[in-house]
């Protein structure tokens, strides 16, 4: 299994790591069991993410496409980062082997849960704008794929 | 902290010795006859396949013609297995093996079930043993072959085989045990473990890769799993890889010279590696503390992933492996660890040290340091570390 120069240069040098204390936006996904999760703290003001940061337990992919993913969205408005796909955060890093796509997936769904704890936060209902975020359940047995 | 190269996976390949070297060198150079053909220059291949052999068998206590090269442990895995499922399928269809096999032992049993074959994967305890007890209660009428390895080859646990052959003996069920991670590094003796079959292969003790041997003791039939040319007496085709043969024989005759003296260093090296390891928090031993290859440290840490750890300790110099999930292309950790009763988040952080005779303690004081900033770094980025 071979790793891009990009993906190893976003793991040994992530960006972006760590947490925000006054986030208003942190979203968590992934399972221990299956050996990743990513949390993504971010800063919104006036529809656009001013910081963003993320902590992640995972592999080398885990961690790259976290980053990227940071990367990839900070600066930009809701709308713009909820464009983002896993598809992108991998091009981004000039490709995945194929059994670490769903670390691109998970980046993803990351992004998509911190904004949709952003909304939340606010009352308003998040599944019509972000969709459904699986939530991540410490307490059952779950299946990796 | 100077940045050096520091190997530390000596169980996925080891180094080939010098001796192997010189051992092989003529056969890939001036010498290339057909051990099989009849002039002059293929009667010295034969010699050397044969003096090989006798070496071989002599470092295992076995006889010369009990030894059957192989492409490697893998295939001296397969064929014990299969080619035994093939002989004595007529007297019954249940095989017997444990849960921390290497997977060219589970997935040949594995393959047999589409065969109608029923196996039985025994438990290990915390440290990785199989219960003679449990081997005696899983037996039945229709048992017709056992396998359990001899050495672990990620928690370095050693296996009572002894005890466990004598009770196949006593029910007249033959036994075989991968010795792979055994041969060339803790004495190895086919009658005092009282085995009928044993696999090995070279590039683990310093010889070259794509050699390997299965050991069968004389009188137990197995038909062959290569068919062809009819070498190896008939029971394995195939021209004999003669630079190959002769190195193994050659890194095997040294492993078994130096073993008592490098077995003692390792056990050093290890001990002060253990002791620095577990200085980290939360941080585990896995494998049984004492009955263990002298050269293997295998740990788990809490809350961080092993791919990451493996990934970091390489840009520091230091080859190892982990049993994670992210390094065997599954999304499941080894089944070693969960045999061991490690929960899945635990065994996602495992790292294995495997060491060569000419491992310093500067060395493992570099892998310790090296470590101990790694996991660091690592639980600061990991969301599940609260420290």
């Amino acid at each position: 299994m071979m790793y891009s120069d990009k993906v190893l240069d976003h793991f040994q040098n992530p960006r972006n790591v760590g947490e925000i204390e006054d986030a208003n936006a942190v979203g968590l996904v992934g399972n221990a069991k299956c050996g990743d999760i990513m949390q993504m703290f971010m800063k919104i003001e006036d529809d656009k993410i001013v910081d963003v940061k993320f902590k992640t337990f995972g592999c080398g992919a885990a961690v790259a496409t976290s980053s990227m993913a940071t990367e990839l969205v900070l600066g930009k408005t809701i709308d713009e980062a909820l464009q983002l796909t896993n598809r992108a955060v991998m091009e981004a890093l000039d490709g995945l082997p194929p059994v670490k796509v769903h670390c691109s997936v998970l980046a993803e769904q990351a992004i998509r849960a911190a904004i949709s704890d952003y909304y939340k936060r606010q009352g308003i209902d998040p599944e019509p704008i972000v969709g459904k975020i699986e939530e991540v359940d410490h307490d059952h047995e779950i299946a990796c794929d | 902290m100077q940045k050096r190269f520091v190997y530390a996976d000596n169980a996925a390949t080891s180094p080939l010795s010098k001796e192997a070297f010189d051992a092989m060198k003529p056969w890939l150079t001036e010498k290339w006859g057909n051990p099989s053909s009849i002039y002059s220059a293929a009667r010295d291949a034969r010699k050397a396949v044969e003096m090989a052999r006798a070496d071989i068998a002599d470092s295992i206590g076995a006889k010369p013609e009990e030894i059957y090269f192989t492409s490697g442990g893998t295939e001296a895995d397969n064929w014990a297995i299969k080619s035994s499922a093939k002989a004595f399928g007529k007297k019954g269809r249940h095989l017997i093996t444990s849960a921390i096999e290497h997977h060219a032992v589970s997935s040949s049993m594995e393959s047999l079930t589409s065969e109608g074959f029923e196996i039985t994967v025994l438990p290990v305890d915390k440290y990785g043993m199989v219960s003679p007890a449990d081997l005696e209660k899983a037996i039945r009428p229709d048992t017709i072959f056992i396998s359990i390895m001899l050495a672990n080859n990620e928690i370095g646990t050693i296996q009572p085989i002894e005890e466990l052959a004598e009770i196949a003996k006593k029910h007249n069920i033959p036994f075989h045990t991968d010795a792979v991670q055994a041969v060339g590094h803790i004495p190895v003796n086919v009658d005092e473990l009282k085995v009928d079959m044993l696999s090995m292969s070279s590039h683990k003790f310093g010889g070259p890769q794509g050699v390997g041997a299965l050991y069968i003791r004389k009188g137990v039939r197995i038909p062959p799993l290569m068919h062809g040319g009819g070498h190896e007496r008939g029971r394995r085709s195939g021209t004999e890889n003669v630079a190959g043969v002769c190195g193994m024989a050659a890194a095997l005759k040294h492993a078994v010279e130096i073993m008592p003296e490098a077995n003692a260093h390792l056990k050093h090296i290890s001990d002060r590696l253990f002791d620095k390891l577990l200085q980290i928090p939360y941080t585990q031993a896995t494998g049984h503390p004492e009955k263990r290859l002298p050269g293997t440290v295998s740990v788990v840490f809490n809350y961080i992933e092993g791919e990451s750890i493996i990934l970091l300790l390489d840009s520091k110099g230091i080859s190892a492996s982990s049993g994670s999930a992210c390094t065997s292309g599954s999304l499941d950790p080894s089944h070693v660890l969960l045999a061991i009763g490690l929960p899945h988040e635990v065994a996602h952080g495992s790292v294995r040290l495997s060491l060569g005779k000419d491992i310093t303690e500067e060395d493992a004081d570099y892998i310790a340091e090296s470590l101990t900033e790694v996991v660091d770094r690592l639980r600061t980025m990991s969301p599940l570390w609260k420290g």
